[in-house]
């Protein structure tokens, strides 16, 4: 041990540093890619369910190795070019639709104290990376030469455009509410147990918010970017081995991210909603589960992506107009005037939210 | 007026949606229908019509006559027939071919058959792994009726009374 130490202590300051750095990285990426990889196993099982019937349960017990199984054969497939596809721009979509969902991890706080970045500008870097989330799937769909890709592309571009407002404003309600665009900062405004949280005053901008995230991210009832029955399989009908499977590791990424981001806005992050009873907090042992921490964290980031799966097994696919209207001529206004009655009851001084 | 506000209520409580969403929650926990094919497997009726074999009689002789009737009823024309005279001057079928690619499993061979030798049997659970395999010779086809004689003649007993 000793020796490993003075070893450390001979790397330069500025290396020592980086790897660190990379470290925390490697330490948030590898788990979130295995989160990827059992929210497909979940989806497809809670979907089986849904639909009476039990979903993957032959590889491996209960078909928990099925995620696995799935990845293997993905990384032993081949990665078919088309032949008047543009080459390196093929290439290249998948990681830059993967890379932005990675990205704006960097400043997702787990808990008091476990995050790699901690920025005062969080929201506005988060509402910034995933916008460049679409680009990825624009350059896939161009880069295909396939008119369903390039249809998909499209239809992509102006639903994550029309979405972005509405979220974009759902946000500055929460910014307003907290304070502060520091995501640490807007957890700790929210401490004080279950009736502290945003979402009671800022119910509405939740609902705006998680179905703009749903349409942001593609997915039903929103996915006519996607639509299996419409244009095959949209941007990503050319693709095949694991470029394809890139494009649902960033689909999937950027579902928890958004799941992440709702909690940590409106149901308070890591906080425990028992936060205030400090008769169940105070027990031995347990009260450790009532207290605050990461596994709060993360139950709210599976309730949200729950709900996820169960739109995507309820709802039948939006026609592209009513989406345009949904986005333009309802989430919008809908903010606008929430902002609006937000500000006054901040004015007035609302206890215990806004004040 | 009433109405426009009734369907701002509506719509804004998100009524629709959560009723949509009661019906997928309430399904998340039913009964699972699901049959497990290999371990488990779903009733057939004893008219199910898989694959062909052709029957003997209790002596062990076999039942066809070489009558052609099954080749001239096959609408996919997937049986092939040749006959020849055997030595104690029976009619009897040199070559019996059934091309199981052409075959719709429509039972009109079956069905024409004045003596009950071909027959379709319960059984669909077979594949061909090389060319070739796919043409039913007779001896294929007689010595599958042999295996599963059992089975074809309760098979045929349990349906007799609906013909």
């Amino acid at each position: 041990m000793d020796s490993l130490i003075s070893i450390w202590n001979t790397v330069p300051e500025a290396l020592q540093t980086l790897i660190v750095i990379l470290l925390k990285i490697v330490a948030i990426v590898l788990p979130l890619i295995l989160a990827v990889a059992y929210t497909t196993y979940a989806e497809r099982k809670i979907i089986g369910y849904m639909q009476v019937r039990l979903g993957p349960n032959r590889v491996g017990p209960k078909g928990w190795l099925q995620p696995i199984a799935d990845t293997v054969k993905l990384m032993f497939k081949e990665i078919i070019l088309p032949e008047k596809a543009n080459r390196f721009t093929f290439y290249l979509a998948p990681v830059i639709a993967l890379a932005p969902a990675l990205v704006a991890w960097a400043v997702v706080p787990f808990s008091s104290g476990l995050w790699l970045a901690d920025i005062n500008v969080g929201l506005l870097f988060i509402l910034a990376i995933t916008s460049l989330d679409v680009f990825g799937i624009i350059l896939a769909g161009w880069a295909s030469n396939s008119k369903y890709a390039i249809l998909s592309a499209m239809r992509a571009g102006a639903q994550v455009v029309s979405y972005e407002i509405a979220m974009g404003f759902a946000l500055v309600g929460v910014l307003m509410a907290a304070g502060s665009l520091n995501l640490r900062e807007i957890v700790e405004a929210q401490a004080g147990g279950l009736s502290h949280w945003f979402a009671w005053p800022l119910f509405g901008l939740m609902l705006v918010y998680f179905i703009s995230g749903v349409a942001e991210t593609n997915r039903a009832p929103f996915d006519v970017a996607e639509g299996e029955s419409e244009i095959v399989a949209g941007f990503h009908v050319e693709y095949s081995g694991m470029a394809f499977a890139l494009f649902f590791l960033g689909e999937y990424a950027n579902m928890l991210l958004i799941s992440a981001v709702a909690s940590i806005l409106f149901l308070g992050g890591w906080l425990s909603p028992f936060e205030s009873l400090h008769a169940l907090t105070q027990l031995p042992y347990i009260g450790l589960l009532f207290d605050n921490g990461i596994h709060w964290f993360f139950l709210k980031v599976a309730f949200f992506i729950f709900l996820y799966l169960w739109f995507r097994a309820t709802f039948p696919r939006y026609r592209y107009d009513q989406i345009m209207r949904l986005g333009w001529k309802i989430l919008i206004p809908v903010t606008l005037v929430y902002i609006f009655a937000e500000g006054v009851a901040i004015y007035l001084g609302w206890k215990p939210w806004l004040s | 007026m009433i109405g426009t506000v009734q369907h701002w209520i509506k719509s804004f409580t998100l009524l629709e949606l959560l009723k949509g969403m009661s019906v997928t929650g309430k399904r998340l926990f039913t009964r699972k229908i699901t049959i497990q094919y290999p371990e488990e497997k779903t009733p057939i009726s004893p008219r199910f019509r898989g694959h062909h074999a052709l029957r003997r009689y209790p002596n062990g002789e076999e039942r066809c006559i070489a009558c052609k009737l099954c080749e001239a009823a096959c609408p996919a024309l997937a049986i092939t027939i040749e006959l020849a005279e055997r030595e104690d001057g029976t009619r009897r079928t040199t070559r019996y071919d059934i091309d199981m690619f052409k075959c719709i499993y429509c039972g009109f061979c079956e069905e024409a058959c004045p003596v009950d030798a071909i027959v379709e049997s319960r059984v669909f659970e077979y594949h061909f792994e090389e060319r070739g395999e796919n043409i039913m010779t007779k001896e294929k086809l007689l010595a599958f009726g042999d295996k599963h004689e059992a089975m074809i003649a309760r098979d045929k007993a349990a349906d007799a009374p609906y013909r």
